[in-house]
């Protein structure tokens, strides 16, 4: 269960928004939409603990959720607009640091976003779409409850996108919780939306 | 101890594949010792006095050179989010991250300054001083440089910043590390030299991590 109370965050000097509450429980889903510079991604970024609230609580199970951020991060899987790849490691070893710290099988993770015939591959030779199936691949490694994702259609095909629905919603059946933000249609059944901006 | 040894991992796995730049340092190391003697004169007295300070100065830009894109290049492509967010407190990243600077810069500069001492002709008995003393001098330029590296990241023109942020905070290394290779030239002890080498190593070790943690931490903003 994840839950904001009236949360504020400052970029700079510019105050991005303010007094927002929501409520997420386990094995739903909440969409962030909004226009460009609406701080759908600040909020992700918020949740994921890498930016300070200027006021508001945060709460995971009826803890602050952002008191102890190693402990955080542990919970949470975050794919963001950057696709953290880097070019000179193959497929599999992108995914090395990812599947140490979660603990999840690799093999797995590829062949569920489609990569498997791509793993000894250095990453420079993937397609952007490819690329984003690889920092997706992210999210199958571990059993981490809550995923933050920041547009994570982004340059996928059709196909890939099924792909990421069907693991959402297995990801859910298991009662985890998916925070996005979406432009493009990722099916996300009986989701909560949350309008910014 | 895990998370820690899987980001140390990956940081030395990267700095095999980019095999070029982990070289480039060490040979920037050899060049900037070689221009000396042209620079200079090849008198051999001259040269032996100079030595010393010489693999110092070389040293320490040496280490300069891999800092730039230390934290850059996960900054760019978003890996540094994934870093913060792998469980590792941010200042166990910055300790990851600098273990490997020294293991793939300061290492390799430390085995080539015995053959470049002999090529500068430095007395023999002052080498054991120097090599003893550029042991923790890598070691503090690894620390010291990470975090200039981690408060300049994101920053535009961070590259031309960082030796300006660094060389100043580096120089007590620089002093007690080339007067510990210079006393022993002359016959004395370099004892307290490198006892004030490995107190400030002793200082840099828990709070350069933290202070860089902390930048990394703002830089994620």
């Amino acid at each position: 269960m994840l839950q904001a109370d009236r949360i504020a965050v400052f970029r700079g000097e510019r105050l991005v928004f303010r007094d927002l509450s929501f409520a997420v429980s386990a094995g739903g889903a909440l969409v962030l939409s909004g226009p460009n510079g609406s701080g759908k991604s600040t909020l992700l970024r918020l949740l994921a603990g890498l930016l300070p609230r200027a006021a508001g609580t945060v709460r995971w199970d009826g803890q602050d959720a952002l008191a102890d951020l190693p402990l955080h991060a542990r919970r949470l899987v975050y794919v963001g607009h950057k696709d953290a790849v880097k070019p000179g490691l193959t497929v599999i070893e992108n995914l090395k640091l990812a599947a140490r710290v979660a603990g999840g099988s690799i093999p797995v993770a590829l062949t569920a976003m489609g990569l498997t015939e791509l793993a000894d591959l250095p990453a420079r030779m993937l397609s952007a779409g490819q690329q984003r199936r690889l920092a997706l691949a992210r999210l199958v490694l571990g059993s981490a409850p809550l995923w933050l994702l920041d547009e994570p259609t982004l340059g996928l095909d059709a196909r890939s996108v099924t792909l990421l629905a069907d693991l959402v919603v297995s990801h859910r059946g298991r009662g985890g919780l998916v925070v996005a933000a979406t432009h493009l249609a990722l099916p996300l059944p009986d989701a909560a939306t949350l309008r910014l901006g | 101890m895990r998370l820690f040894a899987a980001v140390l991992g990956r940081e030395l796995r990267l700095s095999l594949r980019h095999g070029a730049d982990t070289l480039a340092a060490l040979l920037f190391f050899l060049l900037v010792a070689a221009l000396f003697p042209l620079g200079v004169g090849p008198e051999p007295e001259m040269l032996g006095r100079m030595a010393p300070g010489i693999v110092w100065v070389a040293a320490l830009l040496a280490a300069l050179l891999p800092l730039d894109r230390l934290f850059g290049a996960d900054f760019e492509d978003g890996s540094l989010d994934l870093l913060l967010l792998s469980g590792l407190p941010a200042s166990g990243v910055a300790g990851a991250k600098v273990l490997a600077h020294w293991l793939v810069t300061g290492l390799p500069l430390l085995v080539a300054a015995a053959p470049l001492a002999e090529m500068l002709r430095m007395p023999k008995q002052a080498l054991p001083a120097l090599m003893v003393g550029l042991l923790p001098g890598t070691a503090l330029l690894s620390l010291l440089g990470a975090t200039g590296a981690a408060v300049v990241v994101g920053a535009r023109r961070g590259g031309v910043l960082l030796p300006l942020l660094v060389l100043p905070l580096a120089v007590p290394i620089l002093v007690f590390g080339a007067a510990a290779a210079d006393t022993a030239a002359t016959g004395l002890s370099p004892r307290p030299h490198l006892l004030l080498l490995t107190a400030m190593l002793a200082g840099a070790v828990p709070l350069c991590p933290i202070a860089a943690g902390a930048a990394l931490r703002g830089a994620a903003e």
